[in-house]
């Protein structure tokens, strides 16, 4: 009963928080000193596009829905949240016209959790097991090359050093593609190459930057876990280090972690975007940036929601998830 | 079983701090010694250097330490140093450490944390037959069978200490070293499960060395007594003979300072 | 090895980290003033040079001195940085502390608050703003934005110390001998939460900078003035890369990562020494 009460409430603050960032949506364009209608049209205009009178008027119209601005302030609240909650309509892309945005975004989405999803779970691996290890033996030599490696990658923003690692193996030395292009026919064993070959350095950006996370964070764990009592009982009943790493250390390690993770999902979003732009790797960072480009609001108004909608989902799930997997939550 | 012959104990590889002081003692087939002494006299200490527990820079300075286990079986002896008792640990030689709280694994239930270690002679039948037999055992602690699936964080303190007591005991070793066991329980609590240890020991025919400030909790169940004192034996006996008529000074102030004696002694029912 | 042994006690990380910050603090405070020209200026230097004792980083195919510009990026960030983790300490204790220690109401309302803008992703929202403003965003707004997703961290710290706070011993006695509300804030909790807000306030200074320059590496941050992002984006805009002039893209990029190492030293200093602190308590 305790654990639905749980999760009844947090199924709520995440209506509350969707529905709070879609009402900070709402406020932005209504913030700024430029009409964002007015701004848009000259943009569309200065890109040399010749449209009449008329057109400009639909235009105008149309854009006006999507923005909601028409009808007295709450009318264009109301009608803003209820278009992208009950319907996740935002109407047609203005640079691809007229493919919905909504299939635009579909599209993207793939690639954008396949590539931190991946990531995160090769770095997340790797960074448990060298962190365990080296807070196992903090003296060894091998632990504290690791953790000053660890120290001197965590700090460095994802995006720097996609920047790098595309510098040194795209431009120097040229061996991974500048740009990503995905060739293959669907389901093919080229198809699979191909985006593997294209998703690595995107991927190693995040990979290296988590990965130094998790060696720093989960090594403070264990160093900490190896004075409790329970690990010095694990030790005198005389069980193997592998074990004792493996069932008494390794777990409560991790528990705290997730929480963090929640709390860091955000930042990791906002990095891989930046990522995908600099790869043009076809996620949802680089259409928001096309968007950005074309002047495309319908579409920028959509990703960006779908962006806040997607962080708060991912980060109620991990909530969902962390007292499913800690006992002490779970059994009160 | 267990001889320790003017061993010298203390922590710390650079400046070495005395803890245990030129001590002999021996630990007998089939008996329950006792180890008094105020907080900081050297229980502890002696305790992890008889079980060969030399991490925390605990260490040896002089004397040895040396035991002799005889199997349950085939009766084949083993004669090891305590340096060597980790190939025994879990198995001839099991321990109670103190206090209960954060000593089991609060991720793990307890059934994994009775079966985990456990010596492969203890361990035939699947896991349903263990699972049973480790239940009758429990049971005998006045434990349902219930604690078997729960976390400890679902446990009250004395069920948990008496659960830290079952998995010593469940490995049916010879030696089982108990370091304040009962410390921090109420006392209706603590002599459930002093009588339950009186009562396998006698089952096992094994060794028991109880360690507690506690003169009370000697008087009821122990059979032989030692005192510990800034990390010397002061006073050594059967239980019955030192409550009778102490020699030294300091186990007569403590004595002396004693409420009143409450409960029988458990040898007397015997 | 030994050096990396040192890493094992605060003090170190932390001397470390404040060397590297002083290092950077110093050069962006002092040398902007002694640059010889406005290096946004184009055409002040000979363009493509490579770095040599008049121009020690090389000069840009603009004509701009890539060591001057490096100065005054610095100085920009860094100011940027501080600004935004002033404000957001500022705010981020005070209600904080309003939340842990009144309870009630303004609690709830608070830690929802700040549990929803810590799910908000805060990129894509200042990546709507610049596109909607004229596809740039001037510095003061996105130091204002940076300042409002950044507050809920400070905040959910000191939210949590002054809850446990309450329940101290001494919090209580203090109260119970009378000391008013204010004064019991004041003496015996602002001392216990400075350490984890003097960590936090460094990273949110690594925070702001590091979102900024997010923004500016992909051209939607102020083009007037230069910080450590924008002069990547020109870099990169005007073909540095394809034209193999590396340090003109690597000296921002090398200043951000060893700024950024040396920021959180000091931030993971101070978290380690305060919690060594409060344990000893
Ligand atoms: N890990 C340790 N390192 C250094 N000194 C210790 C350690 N454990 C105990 N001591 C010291 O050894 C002495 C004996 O302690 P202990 O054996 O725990 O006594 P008891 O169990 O009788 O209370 C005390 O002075 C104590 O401070
Ligand atoms: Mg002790």
């Amino acid at each position: 009963m305790r654990l639905l009460r749980y999760i009844a409430g947090r199924l709520v603050v995440y209506a509350l928080v969707v529905v709070f960032g879609l009402t900070v949506l709402f406020f932005v364009p209504r913030l700024g000193p430029t009409d964002p209608i007015e701004a848009m049209l000259a943009k569309v205009a200065s890109q040399g596009a010749y449209m009449d009178a008329s057109q400009v008027d639909a235009l105008r119209q149309s854009l006006a829905d999507t923005f909601g601005l028409s009808g007295s302030l709450l009318e264009q609240y109301w009608a803003f949240i209820k278009r992208i909650l009950l319907t996740g309509d935002f109407g047609p892309s203005l640079s691809m016209y007229p493919t919905p945005v909504m299939e635009l975004i579909m599209n993207a989405l793939p690639w954008t959790f396949g590539l931190l999803l991946t990531s995160t779970l090769i770095a997340w691996v790797l960074g448990n097991f060298v962190g365990l290890l080296s807070g196992w033996k903090p003296e060894s030599s091998s632990s504290r090359v690791m953790e000053g490696v660890a120290i001197c990658l965590y700090p460095i923003p994802y995006y720097i050093l996609a920047l790098v690692l595309s510098i040194l193996f795209s431009y120097i030395w040229q061996i991974f593609p500048l740009t990503t292009t995905i060739r293959g026919a669907p389901w093919s064993w080229n198809l699979v190459t191909s985006i593997l070959w294209n998703s690595f350095l995107p991927g190693a950006s995040i990979v290296i930057v988590v990965f130094g996370w998790w060696v720093i964070s989960v090594k403070a764990q264990t160093t900490a876990l190896k004075e409790e009592e329970f690990v010095r009982y694990a030790r005198l009943k005389g069980l193997g280090d592998g074990r004792i790493l493996a069932r008494y250390v390794l777990p409560n390690a991790i528990l705290p972690q997730i929480t963090f993770l929640a709390l860091q999902i955000g930042l990791m979003f906002n990095g891989s975007l930046i990522t995908e732009i600099l790869f043009d790797y076809p996620g949802l960072g680089l259409l928001i940036y096309t968007a950005v480009l074309q002047g495309d609001f319908n579409l920028l108004m959509g990703t960006i929601s779908l962006s806040v909608i997607a962080v708060a989902t991912a980060t109620m799930v991990i909530d969902l998830i962390y007292p499913l997997i800690d006992p002490r939550i779970r059994h009160r | 079983m267990i001889k320790v012959d003017n061993v010298t104990v203390g922590y710390g590889t650079t400046a070495f701090v005395k803890a245990v002081d030129r001590v002999n003692l021996t630990i007998n087939d089939n008996e329950i010694l006792g180890i008094a002494g105020e907080s900081g006299s050297g229980k502890s200490t002696l305790m992890r250097a008889i079980y060969g527990d030399f991490s925390t820079g605990l260490r040896i300075a002089s004397g040895t330490i040396t035991g002799r286990f005889a199997r349950n079986g085939t009766g084949a002896v083993t004669e090891a140093e305590s340096h060597d008792f980790g190939q025994l640990w879990w198995d001839q030689i099991s321990y109670i450490p103190q206090g209960s709280m954060s000593v089991l694994n609060p991720l793990m239930k307890v059934e994994k944390q009775v079966v985990d270690g456990l010596p492969k002679r203890e361990r035939q039948g699947n896991r349903a037959e263990l699972r049973r037999r480790i239940a009758t055992f429990l049971e005998g602690f006045g434990l349902e069978e219930s604690v078997l699936d729960a976390f400890p964080h679902q446990l009250s303190g004395g069920m948990r200490q008496r659960v830290l007591v079952a998995i010593a005991a469940f490995v049916n070793p010879r030696l089982i070293l108990a370091d304040e066991p009962t410390t921090a329980l109420d006392v209706v609590v603590q002599k459930k499960i002093l009588l339950m240890m009186v009562e396998i020991q006698r089952r096992q025919r094994n060794s028991l060395v109880l360690v507690s400030h506690d003169l009370g909790v000697h008087y009821q169940i122990t059979d032989r007594l030692v005192v510990m004192y800034q990390g010397k034996i002061v006073e050594a006996g059967p239980t019955a003979g030192i409550f009778a008529n102490p020699q030294h000074e300091y186990t007569q102030t403590l004595i002396a300072s004693l409420p009143r004696i409450d409960g029988t002694r458990a040898e007397a029912r015997r | 090895m030994r050096i990396l042994k040192l890493f094992e006690n605060a003090p170190f990380r932390l001397y470390l980290g404040l060397f590297l910050v002083a290092l950077f603090v110093l050069v962006g405070a002092i040398l902007p003033w002694f640059a010889p020209a406005d290096p946004l200026v184009w055409y002040t230097t000979p363009r493509n040079q490579d770095p040599s004792w008049t121009y020690p980083l090389g000069t840009t195919s603009l004509g701009q001195d890539v060591f001057w510009l490096l100065t005054w990026a610095l100085r920009n960030s860094l100011i940027l940085g501080l600004l935004v983790a002033f404000f957001s300490t500022l705010i981020g204790v005070f209600l904080g502390l309003a939340a842990g220690y009144a309870g009630g109401w303004l609690d709830r309302v608070l830690s929802f608050l700040m549990d929803a803008l810590l799910c908000i992703p805060s990129l894509p929202i200042l990546i709507l703003m610049a596109a909607l403003f004229g596809g740039q965003l001037a510095l003061p707004i996105v130091g204002v934005a940076l300042v409002l997703f950044n507050w809920p961290y400070p905040a959910r710290q000191v939210r949590a110390v002054a809850l446990t706070m309450r329940e101290r011993e001494f919090v209580n006695v203090a109260w119970f001998s009378g000391e008013s509300s204010v004064r019991i804030l004041v003496r015996h909790i602002f001392p216990y939460i400075a350490g984890w807000s003097a960590a936090n306030f460094i990273n949110t200074v690594l925070v702001g900078i590091s979102t900024e320059s997010a923004l500016a590496v992909i051209g939607l941050s102020s083009a007037q003035q230069a910080t450590l992002g924008t002069m990547i984006y020109w870099a990169i805009n005007y073909q540095a890369l394809l034209a193999e002039r590396y340090v003109w893209v690597g000296a921002p990029v090398l200043a951000i990562v060893l700024m950024f190492i040396g920021l959180f030293l000091v931030s993971s200093g101070l978290s380690m020494r305060s919690a060594a602190r409060r344990m000893s308590v």
